[in-house]
């Protein structure tokens, strides 16, 4: 054959690898969604979502772990956003480019890509030894926001550069000192698009149980949170508790469990998208 | 009579700004961007400034409001000062400098959000968060940007929704709010469709009546239309700076010839 079909044939076979690969990834997605429907839904109701764990199947519920997730993501959010936002408009806008900024910049890559376990080693000795926060939330969300941060600070940092330079230039020639240029045109150019990575970075951190095992979530709790100092415990882990234990009924609850954490999730995410999509056509370079 | 006014106009000038350079050299690192440029920009003129690509004409407009200091391996030295004051003086307020000698640059740069809003943006900087002082400021700059009458029923509609030339008379109105002496253009016209560009250079005429005007253009044409005296660079030098009549009917350099008879450029 000529090369004219030779080439018609790799655009249809790549064509068709392409679709092949999207549906093997949907299907194994749909597969996992229906059996976890099929295992949990039954379980879930208003009760199951209101009561305490406890050693019955039937009596378990979720409250203290929803609570408990929660209240960690409002502490992370504070942590996490005011510092990684932050750090992000100063490494962008405040320190002069050169060899030790660059250095910075892939230091901070390269932490976004550490093993989640590895913040939780040093949460333990940092926040609940060295400042005796022992195992409670406030020493759980710092070591969680610890893992978010530099997610956080490459999107801000990623948003700031896309906005136009000629919008600086324009703010300066009018007189503008940089801290204005900052605040009243670059981050409002810019919030789209670092509210949608720091959506992201907290949707994933949500998930993450074995950093915050190692600080101390504890994973027997009958009470729900009511300051920043208690003990507490999360969706992702009581999931985990529930699937190794012995009575078959509890699968049914860890199923139940894993809707609700999906639930949450997929909100976030699809808040996210709903929100880049707003602003996205509201701001046309 | 004669004479008496034309004295009388000297001492009012010599209170007005005067744009002065002196021996400037500037450094893009190695690069020698301009060489020895002396120059005196006389007020209430519109002052061209032309050359061929990469002669160094920005870079000369932009070292009036300071805007080259953002750039990597910017380097001076020589004397630029408005009036007495010498304006890379370490003491200087750029802040201040840049109220007093306003830009308006090549390609129209609104901010993303709404007319009123781009106008007002200079005001609030400097503290103005009046309503009605902003409403009347934001009016009088757009009539002068000759705007007005074209946006005043839609102020809050976003700066995007207005063709290339009204944006780049929008930028004029959000430069003319903070009351500058002094306005820079940067080839102004170099985006917009002829209708727009002679739109822009009728502005540029009535602004001549009260404001000093730098004006940097690739098109020799329109600096023979709207300018009072010229000033051709070539590779970093200033070649010729004469009357823009006396530059065009009867240059003294031959290479000024050459570029406005159309030889090269």
């Amino acid at each position: 054959m000529n090369n004219t079909t030779k080439n018609r044939l790799n655009d249809k076979l790549f064509q068709y690898l392409g679709i092949i690969s999207t549906f093997i990834g949907l299907i194994l997605l749909a597969v996992f969604i229906f059996n976890i429907l099929q295992t949990g839904l039954q379980r879930l109701d208003w009760n199951f979502l209101i009561s305490l764990p406890s050693r019955f199947p039937e009596k378990a519920g979720i409250f203290t772990a929803l609570m408990g997730t929660f209240w960690m993501l409002i502490l992370t959010i504070i942590i996490s956003v005011t510092l990684g936002v932050s750090a992000g408009i100063y490494l962008e806008e405040y320190t002069k480019k050169g060899f030790f900024s660059r250095i910075l910049e892939i230091n901070i890559s390269n932490l976004v890509g550490v093993p989640s376990v590895i913040y939780g080693i040093l949460g333990l000795s940092l926040f609940n030894r060295t400042l005796g926060l022992g195992g409670s939330l406030l020493a759980g969300s710092m070591t969680l926001s610890l893992l978010i941060i530099p997610v956080i600070i490459v999107t801000t940092r990623e948003s700031l550069k896309a906005v136009p330079k000629t919008i600086k230039e324009a703010a300066y020639a009018l007189g503008a000192t940089r801290w204005q240029t900052i605040w009243k045109q670059l981050l409002p150019a810019s919030s789209g698009s670092i509210i949608t990575g720091v959506i992201l970075a907290l949707a994933r951190a949500i998930g993450e149980a074995a950093p915050l095992i190692v600080v101390g979530a504890l994973v027997y709790v009958p009470f729900a949170p009511s300051s920043p100092m208690d003990d507490y415990t999360l969706l992702p882990i009581q999931i985990f508790n529930w699937t190794s234990r012995p009575q078959v009924e509890f699968q049914a609850n860890a199923s139940a469990g894993i809707i609700v954490l999906l639930f949450i999730t997929f909100f976030m995410n699809g808040v996210c998208i709903y929100l880049r999509n707003k602003w996205q056509k509201k701001v046309k370079w | 009579m004669g004479k008496a006014i034309e004295y009388y106009s000297i001492i009012i000038t010599s209170l007005m700004n005067q744009l002065i350079a002196n021996n400037v050299n500037v450094w893009y690192g190695d690069n020698h961007a301009l060489q020895d440029v002396s120059m005196v920009i006389e007020p209430y003129q519109v002052t061209a400034l032309i050359g061929p690509s990469g002669c160094g004409k920005s870079t000369f407009l932009r070292l009036f409001n300071r805007m080259n200091d953002y750039i990597d391996n910017f380097r001076m030295d020589g004397e630029i000062s408005i009036d007495d004051t010498n304006i890379y003086n370490g003491s200087i307020n750029t802040e201040e400098l840049r109220k007093k000698v306003g830009m308006v640059f090549q390609k129209p740069n609104p901010f993303p959000s709404s007319i009123y809003e781009n106008v007002a943006f200079g005001l609030r900087i400097q503290g103005i968060h009046k309503k009605s002082e902003l409403d009347e400021k934001v009016e009088t700059s757009l009539k002068k940007a000759v705007l007005w009458d074209e946006v005043k029923d839609s102020l809050k509609k976003s700066a995007f929704s207005l063709s290339g030339g009204q944006q780049q008379r929008l930028c004029i109105a959000r430069t003319l709010a903070v009351e500058p002496q002094v306005l820079l253009m940067d080839e102004p016209a170099s985006a917009l469709d002829p209708v727009s560009t002679s739109k822009l250079e009728n502005l540029i005429f009535e602004l001549k009546k009260s404001y000093t005007i730098v004006i940097v253009t690739h098109n020799m044409q329109q600096a023979g239309r709207i300018s009072d005296r010229t000033a051709f660079f070539y590779m970093g030098k200033l070649i010729e700076y004469d009357t823009t009549k006396k530059m065009f009917l009867k240059p003294t350099n031959i290479q000024t010839q050459n570029y406005i008879t159309g030889r090269f450029g």
